[in-house]
């Protein structure tokens, strides 16, 4: 007889979020806390001053070797070459048939060695597949496995984190990390605000959470990251985009180099092109009273239709937003959802929805 | 342990009644059912004078996690509904059985209020969630 227990992850900060109030749940495995009370208060928070998430569960890889920079080349699709020593770049990862495998973000720590932090619910494949691709590359993979990550966002972020510890943010702009033996911190994040993720040895995170408790950080749950991300116009991977779009499609190419497209994925991209692309992303506003949601469907008065990749209620516009891959020719004057029986009208705006505590919607 | 007031009786699906007399009972969502909820951002009132089977969907509360049916706890027909919701949904956070209440209830005659719980049922239905 054989007894399974499926026992979820843990992060370190596990018994942290409970002390601290959190409601925990199944996050892609994962248990982590979905918020700490109000998710809409933690929200305000990160707009209005600062709060802080355990992003512990995401996957830090270190590509290291004399050809880091020649395999990066060829798995992503943003052009890494541009990177100066401490910059960091988003980027997506595509198949062959163009589709996302993952988006990722890579900081530059020197000529040779590049950290790669992938999603964690993509965690095995992406290890996979870019183990796969090292095949003809002198390049070494480590997974950082023992390292926690501390996001700190918001306006206050880091004048409220620079007392704590020893490196000196000053002279780290926005999209750059710095870095000592213990800690690595990116200004970097998924809010729209400033702010820093903060990569450290795991037996130190809980010290520094309490801290950040103590300096009157706001502890803050996948809620709210979940509505500060979309607010700021910032796809989530697995509903904005998966293997079955390509960034052309889904409001991703602004990403894609197109000096010497090579990467994994550029034959495909060039044959859509050419073939047409049929499918965009846009960013709705709901005028009535309701909320929108994932999932939803759209249709205009010809008979376009669309679905709605993100939805939500959007605390700092106090408006029902969402993200929505359409068919191109979708007329935004007769778009309509379905909610439930009803069809209300949408109105097509610019993202990002919110930047910097100030929302861009206009009336 | 959420808060159960003796005083009310409920259903399995999170409302709450409360007898106003003559046939009319005000309806809620519990405490327990707002807690699981989070912060509520929308709510969709029942019709005013519209007729409800028991069970029937008559409205919709949605938070910032998920829309969630109100169910129709007995058969009958809405005499009031609580417009302060339209402009103030959190009501029902901060105060899931008094200014959070959603709608106002006139049974008909052939409503079975044996089917609803006590408080005493509810406690202990919720108690392996609680």
């Amino acid at each position: 007889m054989q007894i399974k227990f499926d026992r979820m992850k843990q992060t370190v900060l596990n018994a942290a979020h409970r002390k601290a109030g959190a409601k925990m749940v199944d996050f892609g495995g994962w248990e982590m806390p979905i918020n700490y009370g109000s998710q809409i208060e933690e929200h305000h928070a990160v707009r209005q001053a600062v709060g802080m998430f355990d992003v512990s569960h995401m996957t830090v890889v270190d590509v290291s070797g004399p050809e880091a920079l020649t395999y990066l080349y060829q798995l992503l699709a943003n052009d890494i070459t541009k990177l100066k020593t401490g910059q960091a770049l988003y980027s997506t990862m595509l198949n062959e048939s163009g589709g996302v495998i993952d988006d990722l973000i890579t900081y530059k720590v020197s000529e040779t060695d590049y950290r790669v932090v992938v999603n964690a619910a993509t965690r095995e494949k992406d290890l996979a597949w870019m183990t796969a691709q090292t095949d003809s590359y002198d390049v070494d993979l480590t997974e950082q496995a023992d390292t926690a990550m501390i996001a700190v966002q918001g306006p206050k972020a880091l004048e409220t984190l620079q007392p704590l510890i020893e490196l000196d943010l000053s002279n780290t702009p926005r999209f750059y990390a710095t870095w000592n033996e213990e800690l690595f911190i990116g200004r970097t994040g998924y809010t729209g605000e400033d702010g820093v993720e903060i990569m450290l040895p795991a037996e130190q995170a809980e010290a520094l959470w309490d801290q950040l408790i103590a300096a009157g950080v706001q502890p803050c749950g996948l809620g709210a990251r979940d509505t500060l991300r979309l607010e700021a116009g910032m796809h989530l991977y697995g509903q904005d985009m998966d293997e079955n779009i390509t960034p052309l499609e889904c409001g991703l190419g602004w990403t894609l180099r197109k000096e010497n497209p090579t990467f994994n994925g550029a034959d495909a991209l060039a044959q859509l092109r050419e073939q047409g692309i049929n499918k965009k992303l846009i960013g709705l506003v709901l005028e009535g009273r309701g909320v929108l949601r994932h999932n939803q469907t759209l249709i205009d008065g010809a008979g376009h239709q669309g679905i709605i990749t993100s939805g939500g209620y959007s605390p700092s516009t106090e408006k029902a937003i969402a993200m929505a891959v359409v068919d191109k020719g979708m007329d935004p004057a007769t778009l309509q959802v379905q909610i439930r029986n009803k069809t209300l009208p949408c109105r097509v705006v610019k993202l990002p929805f919110v930047r910097n505590g100030k929302s861009l919607i206009e009336e | 342990m959420s808060y159960v007031p003796d005083n009310l009786k409920y259903t399995a699906s999170h409302e709450w009644l409360e007898d106003l007399g003559n046939g009319v009972y005000r309806v809620g969502i519990t405490e327990f059912a707002q807690s699981q909820l989070g912060d509520i951002v929308f709510v969709e009132l029942p019709e005013l004078d519209e007729s409800y089977a028991q069970e029937d969907e008559c409205g919709v509360v949605e938070s910032v996690k998920t829309a969630s049916d109100i169910y129709c706890p007995l058969v009958g027909t809405v005499t009031a509904i609580n417009d302060a919701l339209e402009d103030t949904p959190e009501l029902i956070n901060d105060s899931p059985f008094d200014d959070g209440w959603i709608f106002e209830l006139k049974l008909d005659e052939e409503a079975d209020t044996g089917s609803l719980l006590s408080a005493e049922d509810y406690r202990a239905s919720i108690a392996d969630e609680d």
